[in-house]
């Protein structure tokens, strides 16, 4: 925590130091703004043969994509390379690396056995200082998980040089979208991070929004139209079955978030117009009341560890974020500048609360601490809401929506520096995104 | 004169009932609806030209008084779902980040009401909107506080509370697409869809 303070304020001073810079071993630090990204080489992962070329071929570009994404790594084509790594055991040649300035190198090996089952190995080295970094690693896999596989290779690279946990090998879900504004089909997907993979869980039929997964990733909760009125549904990512949580009839209930037990949630009710916080045990369905205010509270969001709920109402005339403890009581507000906030997301590491800010026409996705200092906005746009925290607390990911009557919703992501902004691929329009954790 | 006491307004009851499902998606509805009533309407004059079950005993000449004629169930005839959602009004609008309902909405709640005291056999519900400017799950609160509003003063005005359900749909059902206030004056709306009670 203090550290991360402390790397905030060196930040401010050292913004036009390249970090990167090297006297001393490979590392870049997230938080001191990289304006110079790392370049590294990654060739393709050899092989013994020919299928196994191929795949080494392709995990060697998404081990590439998943560095560069960050921003704090620059790719080096190919084309450049002076060495060719055509053994995986033969020794590294670091001048024909330092040449051509790779900082780090990335080799691997690729071999595909009778059963299918893909094993992979990997090398990072530090190309400056002549030395491997950190132990080489070995990966087993199926085929048809191969992405898996090249994702768990970056987030060894990354983790090493950065310090940081990683994010690459985990997913989201996410609401797919087509048609046009005033008549959007929307269905609940998941997919791979970086967009790969995308699978549907629920057809077009009925509206749904804001989906969250459990803290482990096997279960999401989402709100749906499918009985006519918004229900929060509980659906089994493995089996895509699904179950609606009890509700009284004449309530509306949404914006549902586990808590750090995966067994308790808390949600929105809404009865007579007045809009409340409940939290809900999912094995007994006994339900709490944690506000009981004429105003709208909604968008809460637990602390890691579950001792405290963040959330968003307008008791104070337009929405602002207050912090409450977990099982209701004296909220206190966060949220002080000009403008209305929403959707308070608290960092799985405990550090900082991410929020949607409208203000002067504009939408931003902003951080701050948790007693609300040190706000900042990270991105600024006609319509950008809903941000979730990859794993590691060090990027986020948005929806961000265009103007106008050809509107089209899209997935954004930043890190926390507000460096970096970058569209996820997605086929169709894509709205509220849930970052699951990372995978086992 | 009572339209209810005639034999078609409760087939195209049963008729209706049995060609709506129970997803009902606002917009949709109402087209949905449209047909359905044009569709009665269509009925209802096959079966008052039927010589067996209808003569001057038993027909209402509502031609009557120089008023011009118009088909039951059709935007003119005053106790027909297309009237009310036409003639009267089916949506009040809101300003910015309110659900306060203004002297003119009240005045077409008025409307509304009365309606529905004439018109027994509908039940309504009021589905509550916001326009684009807001988070997603703020909106869909501020919607139902909308609804809620309609609801309220409908009720107050002795509309029975079980007749009236409320929805809302936050942001998501947007009728007007440009990102401007002409726009979303209109989409900040609560709108009263009439649907008939299940029995007969």
């Amino acid at each position: 925590m203090m550290r991360y303070v402390l790397s905030l304020l060196l930040a401010c001073f050292m913004w036009a130091v390249p970090v990167a810079a090297q006297d001393g071993p490979l590392r870049i630090e997230i938080t001191e703004g990289v304006i110079e990204p790392m370049p590294f080489a990654a060739p393709d992962f050899v092989s013994d043969n020919a299928a196994g070329a191929e795949l080494g071929r392709q995990i060697a570009n998404v081990i590439a994509a998943d560095l560069a994404g960050t921003g704090l790594f620059r790719e080096i084509q190919p084309e450049a390379f002076i060495s060719k790594i055509t053994s995986f055991s033969s020794p590294v040649q670091f001048a024909d690396w330092k040449a051509i300035n790779a900082q780090a190198l990335i080799t691997g090996a690729v071999s595909v056995d009778d059963g299918g089952k893909v094993i992979v190995r990997f090398r990072l080295f530090d190309v400056f200082a002549g030395q491997e970094l950190g132990d080489g690693l070995q990966l087993v896999g199926t085929q048809a998980g191969w992405r898996r596989i090249a994702h768990k290779v970056a987030d060894q690279v990354y983790s090493r040089i950065t310090g940081e946990a990683p994010y690459f090998d985990s997913r989201v879900v996410f609401v797919a979208e087509t048609g046009p504004k005033d008549a959007r089909q929307k269905r609940l997907a998941i997919m791979d991070y970086d967009g790969a993979n995308v699978k549907y869980l629920t057809d077009s039929s009925s509206i749904v929004l804001a989906p969250r997964f459990s803290p482990n990733g096997d279960r999401v909760l989402y709100t749906s139209y499918e009985s006519g009125f918004p229900r929060i549904y509980l659906l089994d990512v493995g089996s895509v079955q699904r179950r609606v949580l009890e509700s009284q009839d004449g309530t509306m209930s949404f914006a549902p978030r586990f808590g750090p037990d995966g067994q308790t949630v808390v949600y929105s009710l809404t009865r007579g117009g007045n809009t409340d916080l409940y939290r809900m045990d999912l094995n007994t369905g006994a339900n709490t009341r944690l506000t009981s205010a004429p105003s709208i509270e909604t968008a809460p969001s637990f602390s890691p560890d579950g001792s405290q709920i963040v959330f968003e109402s307008d008791r104070s005339g337009v929405p602002q974020i207050y912090v409450m403890p977990a099982g209701g009581g004296e909220a206190r507000r966060i949220s002080f500048g000009q403008g209305r906030y929403g959707t308070p997301v608290w960092s799985p590491r405990g550090d900082l609360i991410a929020f949607t800010k409208q203000s002067k026409g504009r939408f931003h996705i902003g951080v701050m601490r948790t007693d609300g200092s040190e706000e900042r906005l990270l991105t600024a746009s006609f319509l950008d809401e809903g941000p979730t925290w990859a794993p590691n607390g060090r990027v986020i990911m948005f929806t961000r929506e265009t103007q106008g009557a050809q509107g089209r919703a899209s997935l954004y992501t930043v890190d926390i520096t507000g460096r970096n902004p970058r569209q996820v691929p997605t086929s169709t329009g894509a709205s509220d995104p849930a970052w699951s954790p990372l995978q086992d | 004169m009572d339209f209810r006491a005639f034999p078609w307004r409760a087939a195209c009851g049963r008729r209706k009932l049995s060609t709506t499902t129970d997803k009902r998606v606002g917009r949709n509805t109402m087209k949905h609806m449209s047909k359905v009533a044009l569709l009665c309407a269509g009925l209802a004059l096959a079966a008052c030209t039927n010589a067996d079950r209808f003569d001057d005993t038993n027909t209402v000449d509502l031609n009557g008084a120089g008023a011009g004629g118009f088909a039951p169930g059709s935007a003119q005839d005053p106790n027909s779902p297309l009237y009310f959602q036409q003639a009267i009004g089916d949506r009040v609008l809101f300003a910015v980040d309110q659900s306060t309902l203004s002297p003119a909405a009240m005045g077409t709640l008025d409307g509304q009401a009365q309606w529905l005291m004439s018109n027994a056999d509908y039940t309504a519900i009021i589905e509550g909107h916001a326009d684009e400017q807001g988070t997603r799950e703020y909106n869909l609160a501020l919607g139902a506080r909308r609804a809620n509003s309609v609801q309220e003063y409908l009720v107050s005005k002795g509309v029975a509370p079980s007749r009236l359900k409320v929805v809302s749909y936050g942001k998501e059902r947007p009728i007007e697409i440009c990102s401007s206030e002409a726009c979303y004056a209109k989409n900040r709306r609560a709108v009263t869809v009439i649907s008939v009670v299940p029995t007969s």
